[in-house]
């Protein structure tokens, strides 16, 4: 125990770390010195983000849980995962959203104070069709709440999740507004 | 397993199992035969499954080393309930009616399950009548006695998990009773997959829960396979079970951590998510997806092993080999975490063994069940694999089950590097025995959660004609609700993580 304690204090394990993916640490590093600045900018030194599961198959929230291990480490770019959307200026969304979840979805968003934004996570959020057939699902997050930002992927690598959300920081605009198309484009 | 002489036997025919290949064929039986089978549940007869097509139901078996799918036709849309005598059917009888609008006859709990009037359409799977989408609300059970108030919790949960509602009832800090409301993630999955073509149907099968996809197309794979006499090669047989154990690994490792968080342990949860990240690191190094999406597809798999992927994969190994057990010492002495997972979430014996409970849920309380050596689907034929079975039924039983799993896995992943045949990774499906027009197949695959089963029907045209699949937590997701009562409201959250059921999987 008393070695593992040690281990922490001995050094910081965060990322640049590992060797087998340099491409993703180096990223990460360019990634964590932009932010810095964006996000004291607009948001002094925080954005919350409440996660919404729409009726995602899971795997968009592991690998969103994975943003906070070690090699991620959100928190210190200042995104936190928050417990209530009253806490939240983000509401990021996964899945195809089930009918069954929709009423939630747009209770969570109504829950949430402004300014706020929403950003939809994985193929089934922006609508990629494999479920968009189904009796059960609406479709894509656009069509419940207005979007503002889509990050692509089945499901979205941390790293993806990690520049969208961070895009997501650099923005200027009033929330609500819609993004440029570059803008959009951030994280895919 | 049980004195009683085998009910199966009766149907197959044989005096003794086909041991060495079980496949589940399935017999038509009568509402007379359908009625003593119910009543033998539960005495070493598991229910496997039970789902429903238009103007039939089925139920999938298992008796030792037995197997079958046994179907009652029932053109009127009854057929007597087997919930009413065994109640592991009960919730996958409300989800039968809410599909197809099959009537299980005498059904003690007739509310609707998936169904939440939300989809605009009744009985999607039959009649698909439409009908006003409006919400109306859920009879939760009634609660009465004095002192007790009730905490609503979900879809919507504190943490980044799968949406689904609990209904505490509590007395001080004491859970009096929990009621679980799920099919809040149902996509109408299955109806997506029939009609589909069966590479389509695949990428569906791989979505049905996200931490299980390698499992779930594994199942999917090996039932299209089963239907269409198909032989998979070699090479491709060991690389699915590399990718199974891989994936094992990651989810074991997220979970323990993710355990000893929900005591307030975060140091063991910040080091065990290392390591998980490490493992789906090495996964896509070498099959280029970290959950390994899409590599399994009936006929072998889509991806073969990355030229960098061995060495990436047993780095990946010797760290984990190096470094877990510190961890375990940890996990073990740590008196506070200890405090908190020994005797919380008691599971009791005799309730895993009448709900054929897979997993770690089930071998922490004694059931010894692994799909992976009863069915020995390959590779898994040529490997040994010994189930990890604890007896206390609490958090910690469930802890030690993955925990020895990790090390088994490890060691099976060595071996699967080791033997890995030089073949082709993909045939084409052959054209099936030829019995008609279409044919069927079913599977048992063992996920990192428990059994998942599969079971599908296919076209002369290699498209899906039926299908359905049963995820491992349809028979933990009620033991959850007993296993927390009496236990206090602040221990809830360990005893679900340590579950670990799916909501996706489960809802469909
Ligand atoms: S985008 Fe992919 S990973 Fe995410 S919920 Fe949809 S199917 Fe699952």
């Amino acid at each position: 125990m008393a070695n593992l304690l040690l281990q922490g204090l001995l050094g910081p394990l965060t990322e640049p770390a590992p060797d087998a993916d340099p491409a993703a640490s180096a990223e990460l590093a360019r990634l964590a010195a932009e932010v810095g600045k964006a996000a004291r900018r607009r948001l002094g030194r925080s954005l919350s983000i409440r996660e919404v599961d729409a009726g995602s198959c899971n795997a968009c929230e592991l690998e969103i849980n994975a943003l906070s291990n070690s090699y991620y480490d959100i928190e210190r770019f200042g995104l936190r995962f928050v417990a209530s959307p009253r806490h939240a200026d983000v509401l990021l969304v996964t899945g195809p959203v089930t009918k069954n979840m929709r009423q939630a979805l747009e209770r969570t968003y109504e829950a949430t104070p402004g300014p706020k934004w929403v950003v939809a996570a994985g193929d089934c959020a922006g609508g990629c069709g494999l479920f968009a057939d189904s009796y059960a699902c609406v479709g894509r997050v656009a069509d419940v709440l207005p979007v503002d930002l889509h990050i692509p992927g089945c499901p979205p690598t941390p790293l993806a999740l990690l520049s969208g959300l961070l895009g997501l920081l650099e923005v200027n605009q009033a929330p609500g507004r819609p993004l440029s198309a570059r803008q959009r484009e951030i994280g895919s | 397993m049980t004195a009683r002489p085998p009910f199966l036997a009766k149907l197959t025919g044989r005096a003794e199992p086909d041991a060495t290949k079980r496949r589940w064929r399935r017999y038509p039986i009568d509402p007379a035969a359908w009625d003593e089978l119910c009543g033998a549940l539960g005495t070493g007869l598991d229910l496997v499954s039970l789902w429903g097509e238009p103007g039939a139901v089925h139920m999938a078996l298992r008796e030792g080393d037995e197997a079958v799918i046994v179907t009652l036709p029932c053109p009127s849309g009854r057929y007597p309930s087997v919930g009413r005598l065994h109640a592991p059917a009960v919730r996958l009888e409300r989800a039968v009616q809410d599909l197809t609008g099959l009537v299980a006859e005498g059904l003690p709990d007739a509310r609707p399950w998936l169904d939440h009037n939300r989809w605009g359409v009744r009985h999607p799977l039959w009649s698909a009548e439409p009908v006003a989408a409006d919400g109306a609300p859920y009879p939760f059970l009634p609660v009465e006695g004095e002192g007790l108030h009730q905490i609503p919790v979900g879809p919507v949960h504190a943490g980044v998990i799968e949406p689904g509602h609990f209904r505490f009832t509590v007395n001080g800090e004491a859970v009096v009773r929990l009621e679980q409301r799920l099919g809040y993630a149902h996509k109408g999955t299955a109806a997506l997959m029939t009609g589909a073509p069966l590479a389509h149907a695949g990428r569906l099968a791989g979505r049905i829960s996200g931490d299980s996809t390698v499992a779930y197309a594994l199942a999917f794979a090996l039932a299209v396979e089963e239907a269409t006499g198909s032989q998979v090669p070699d090479r491709a047989q060991w690389l699915r079970g590399l990718m199974a154990e891989l994936e094992r690994l990651a989810n074991h490792l997220g979970d323990i951590g993710a355990i000893a968080n929900d005591a307030a342990f975060a140091i063991l949860h910040a080091h065990t998510g290392m390591l998980r990240e490490q493992v789906l690191r090495a996964s896509h190094t070498a099959f280029g997806h970290r959950l390994m999406m899409d590599r399994i597809v009936p006929g072998g798999v889509a991806q073969d092993l990355a030229a960098e992927g061995r060495a990436a994969i047993a780095a990946t190994v010797g760290h984990i080999r190096r470094v877990f057990p510190k961890l375990v010492e940890v996990y073990d002495e740590t008196n506070s975490l200890q405090d908190r997972v020994v005797g919380t979430g008691v599971v009791r014996p005799e309730w895993v063994n009448q709900f054929a409970t897979g997993g770690f849920v089930g071998r922490a309380a004694g059931r010894a069940f692994d799909a992976r050596r009863w069915a020995a689907y390959a590779p898994y034929h040529s490997l040994t694999v010994e189930p990890p079975v604890f007896e206390q039924g609490d958090v910690n039983a469930r802890v030690w089950v993955r925990i020895r799993e990790v090390e088994q896995s490890l060691t099976l992943i060595d071996r699967m590097l080791e033997t890995l045949p030089s073949d082709p990774i993909l045939a084409p499906l052959g054209s099936g025995p030829a019995a008609g027009p279409e044919t069927e197949g079913a599977a048992l695959v063992e996920s990192f959660r428990g059994d998942v089963f599969f079971w599908v029907r296919v076209t002369a045209e290699g498209r899906v004609a039926a299908c359905h699949f049963r995820d491992p937590s349809w028979f933990q997701w009620p033991l959850l609700e007993a296993a927390v009562e009496a236990n206090i409201v602040a221990d809830f959250p360990l005893c679900n993580k340590s579950f670990n059921c799916a909501y996706s999987g489960h809802d469909g």
